[in-house]
C-alpha cells in the first residue's frame, strides 16, 4: 500500500514536469514570432527590443528559459521578498503572477466549495429521483430539465440570471457582482456567491444527475440487487444500500475532478461573469492583453490541482475497494 | 430478457427489447436495426428537425444579408433612420431607481424592428450600429463550421489513436495514453484559452503549416485537441476488449495485415460508438467555442460568432437585453436539439453503451 502511495506521488510528479513542460511549449515556441518586440510596444528602438530580450532572457537557448521559468515560478512560492528578477512577471504590468494567484485563491475556493456542495447534492436527487421514477412523467421533467442544464452556456446563464435577479432596477434581490472576503462579513460574502454558486452547478447537476440515472438503472438489473429484493428487504433500503452503494463510484470520480478543475480556477466563466476576482478571472482578464505569464501561471495551478486530486483519488479508492488495490 | 429485479425499474434496453419481439430481426444488419428503434423516437426526430433548420437558416445567412436586410455582418449603420428612428441614438440622460443619474454611454441602440422594416434590423441593431439578426446568422455559420468541423477532426484523431494503441498496444499504447493523461491533467476551458490566446497573436508557423491568426481553424484545431482524450480513452478501452476476440485472433491467422485488421475488422465495431460520441461532441464543442469566443480566446473579432455577439451585446445588457439573449437561445436550442438527438441515437445504436461526454 505504502509502494502504491508512492509510486502514485511519483507519477504526478512526472506528470506535472510533462504538464510544464506542455505549457512552455504553448506559450514560447507556438506564438513565434519576438515576443520582446511584443512587450516593446508600437514603435521602439532596436536598442530597446535588445534590453528588453536581455532583461527577460528571451536571447537565451529554450532550455535555459525553461529553467528560469520554473525557478521563477519556485521563488515566487517561497514567502519572504524576492528581487523582480527572481519571481514570475506580467508582461504587461510588470506583476508578480504568483502573488496575484494567491490573491485570488479565496474568491475562487468560495466559490469552489460551495458551488461543489450544491452540484453534489442536487445531482444526487436529480438522478435518484429520475431513476425511482424512471418512464413516468416525474423522470421525463426531471430528465428534460437535466439535459436543458447541460445546454446551456454556463457565462450566459450567469449574464441571464445577473441581468434579471440583481441589474434589473425593478427588483434587484442580489448584489451585482463582486467578491466580498468571508473575513470581511460573512453574510455579504454569502449574498454575493448564493448567484454564482447556483450558476456554476447547473451543468454539474445536470450532468451527473444523467449519469447516475444511467447507472442505476444498470445496477438495478444486477443479480445481487434481485438478491437483496428476494430477501423481502424494502425498495428504500435496496436501493439505499446496495444500489446507489455501486453507482455512486463513477459521480464520486467525476466529482473530484470536477471539484479540482474548478479549485485550479477551471471556472473561469462564472469568474468572469459575476467579477469574483478569483484565479480564473484573472486568466479571463489577461486573455485581452495576451499577457502570457498569468496564464501560464494559472494553467500549472491548475494542472496542479487535478494531477492532484486525481492522485487522492485513485489512493482513496485503494483504501475504499480492495478489488481496485494493487497487489 | 429477465424479469424487471425491482418495482421500481425501467430499463430502456428492454423496453426497446420487448418492442421488437414481434417484429423479424433475421437477416437484419445492426444498422437496420439501429434505423428500425430510431425511427420510433419521434422526440430525436423532432430535435434532429430542429437543428436542421438552424443549419439550413445559418448557411443561408449571405442571401439573407444580401436580398432581405442589405447590409452585411460588419457594416455599421450608425446613422441609418429605421422606422423613424435613428439606429444609434444620441446618449441618453435617466435615473435609476436610488436616483442617481445614469448615462447610457453611446446612446440608446435600435430595438427589434419584427419585420417592420421590411427585414432590416429584425431583432435589433448592436451598440456599433450592426445588423443583429445578420450577425447572430453569420455567427451561427461559424459557431455550426468551428462546432462541426472540430468534432470530425476530433473523433477522427481519437479513432485512429485508439486503434493504434488498442492494436498495437506496448510502446505505442503507452506513449498514446499517457499523452491522454497529459491533456486530460488540465483543466479544459484553460488548456484550450491557452493555446487559443497563444496562437491568436501570430497564427501558427511550424512545420510547414501556416495559418493566420484571424483564422477559424485555430479554434477549430484547439477545440479538437483538447477533447481527443475524452473520446479517445473509452474508445482505446473498447478497441483493447475486441482486440482479445476470435474473430481478430482468426484475422491474425489468415495473414491479414495490420491496417486491414484495424480498418476492416475493429474500426466497424466502433463506428456506432464514434458516431454518437460526433453527435453529442458537437453540441459539447459549440459550447466550449461560445465560452472561448466569450473570452476573446476563440473567434477573432469583428468576425462575428454566438460567443462574440454574447459578449458584444453583454455590455448593453440593461437597455438592449435582446442583444444577449438572441445568440444564447439559439445556443441553448442548437445545443439542446444535438444532445436529444445524440441520446436518440445512442439509445437505437446499443441502447447499454455509456457513451458520454464527459467534462
Amino acid at each position: 500500500m505504502t509502494a502504491f502511495i508512492i509510486r502514485r506521488f511519483l507519477g504526478m510528479i512526472a506528470v506535472l514536469f510533462a504538464v510544464s513542460i506542455l505549457v512552455f511549449l504553448i506559450f514560447i515556441i507556438v506564438p513565434g514570432g519576438d515576443p520582446a518586440s511584443r512587450i516593446a510596444g508600437k514603435h521602439p528602438t532596436p536598442q530597446n527590443v535588445v534590453n528588453i530580450k536581455k532583461k527577460w532572457g528571451f536571447d537565451k537557448p529554450f532550455y535555459v528559459q525553461y529553467y528560469e521559468m520554473m525557478r521563477k515560478v519556485g521563488t515566487g512560492l517561497l514567502p519572504g521578498n524576492h528581487s523582480q528578477y527572481d519571481v514570475l512577471r506580467s508582461f504587461d504590468d510588470q506583476t508578480n503572477v504568483v502573488h496575484e494567484i494567491k490573491k485570488g485563491m479565496p474568491a475562487t475556493f468560495s466559490l469552489t466549495i460551495g458551488a461543489g456542495l450544491i452540484w453534489l447534492f442536487w445531482g444526487v436527487m436529480v438522478g435518484v429521483l429520475s431513476a425511482i421514477t424512471a418512464g413516468r412523467w416525474a423522470d421525463r421533467m426531471i430528465t428534460t430539465v437535466a439535459l436543458v442544464g447541460i445546454s446551456m452556456p454556463v457565462f450566459w446563464l450567469g449574464i441571464i440570471t445577473r441581468y434579471f435577479l440583481a441589474e434589473k432596477p425593478s427588483h434587484p434581490w442580489f448584489p451585482d457582482g463582486g467578491y466580498v472576503p468571508l473575513t470581511a462579513s460573512p453574510w455579504e460574502w454569502y449574498k454575493h456567491l448564493i448567484l454564482p454558486w447556483f450558476v456554476l452547478a447547473v451543468l454539474f447537476i445536470g450532468f451527473y444527475g444523467r449519469v447516475l440515472r444511467s447507472n442505476i438503472l444498470d445496477t438495478i438489473n444486477e443479480d445481487y440487487v434481485r438478491t437483496a429484493r428476494a430477501k423481502g428487504l424494502t425498495p428504500r433500503r435496496v436501493l439505499a444500500k446496495h444500489v446507489l452503494r455501486n453507482s455512486l463510484i463513477p459521480v464520486v470520480t467525476l466529482f473530484g475532478l470536477d471539484f479540482a478543475a474548478v479549485l485550479g480556477g477551471g471556472a473561469i466563466l462564472t469568474e468572469t461573469v459575476f467579477e469574483l476576482h478569483g484565479v480564473g478571472f484573472y486568466a479571463a482578464e489577461r486573455v485581452g492583453a495576451l499577457d502570457l505569464p498569468p496564464i501560464m501561471g494559472v494553467t500549472l495551478y491548475g494542472a496542479f490541482f487535478i494531477v492532484l486530486f486525481s492522485a487522492i483519488i485513485d489512493i482513496l479508492y485503494a483504501f475504499l475497494d480492495p478489488r481496485i488495490r494493487p497487489a | 430478457m429477465a424479469e424487471p429485479a425491482t418495482d421500481f425499474t425501467l430499463d430502456t434496453a428492454q423496453v426497446l427489447a420487448e418492442e421488437e419481439h414481434g417484429a423479424s430481426i433475421v437477416g437484419r444488419s445492426p444498422w437496420y436495426l439501429a434505423w428500425r428503434r430510431l425511427r420510433r423516437n419521434y422526440i430525436a426526430f423532432i430535435a434532429l428537425f430542429v437543428f436542421v433548420v438552424i443549419a439550413v437558416a445559418c448557411s443561408l445567412a449571405p442571401i439573407y444579408a444580401h436580398h432581405i436586410a442589405h447590409t452585411a455582418p460588419n457594416a455599421t449603420h450608425t446613422e441609418d433612420i429605421v422606422n423613424g428612428k435613428q439606429v444609434l441614438s444620441a446618449p441618453v440622460i435617466g435615473t435609476d431607481a436610488q436616483g442617481n443619474v445614469v448615462v447610457e454611454k453611446a446612446g440608446g441602440v435600435l430595438g427589434p424592428t419584427w419585420w417592420h422594416a421590411h427585414g432590416r434590423f429584425v431583432l435589433g441593431a448592436d451598440g456599433l450600429g450592426r445588423d443583429v439578426a445578420v450577425r447572430l446568422l453569420y455567427g451561427g455559420l461559424n459557431s455550426l463550421k468551428i462546432g462541426i468541423g472540430s468534432a470530425l477532426i476530433c473523433v477522427m484523431v481519437a479513432v485512429l489513436l485508439a486503434l493504434l494503441a488498442g492494436f498495437y498496444g506496448g510502446w505505442v499504447d503507452w506513449i498514446i495514453t499517457r499523452s491522454f493523461d497529459l491533456i486530460w491533467a488540465f483543466p479544459v476551458l484553460l488548456l484550450a484559452i491557452a493555446l487559443g490566446s497563444a496562437l491568436s497573436i501570430n497564427g501558427f508557423h511550424h512545420f510547414g503549416i501556416s495559418i493566420s491568426p484571424h483564422s477559424l481553424w485555430i479554434p477549430t484545431l484547439v477545440i479538437s485537441y483538447v477533447y481527443v482524450p475524452y473520446v479517445g480513452r473509452p474508445l482505446r478501452g473498447q478497441i483493447l476488449s475486441l482486440r482479445e476476440k476470435e474473430f481478430i485472433e482468426a484475422a491474425i491467422g489468415q495473414g491479414a495485415s495490420p491496417l486491414r485488421i484495424m480498418f476492416s475488422d475493429l474500426l466497424p465495431n466502433v463506428a456506432s460508438t464514434a458516431l454518437v460520441f460526433f453527435t453529442l461532441i458537437i453540441a459539447n464543442n459549440i459550447l466550449t467555442e461560445a465560452g472561448l469566443s466569450f473570452l476573446g480566446a476563440g473567434v477573432q473579432p469583428p468576425n462575428p460568432s454566438w460567443g462574440t455577439v454574447i459578449q458584444e451585446g453583454q455590455e448593453r445588457i440593461i437597455s438592449a437585453p435582446w442583444l444577449t439573449l438572441a445568440p444564447g437561445i439559439a445556443i441553448v436550442l442548437t445545443v439542446l436539439s444535438l444532445n436529444i438527438f445524440g441520446d436518440g441515437l445512442r439509445d437505437a445504436l446499443d441502447p447499454r453503451a455509456k457513451v458520454r461526454v464527459e467534462h
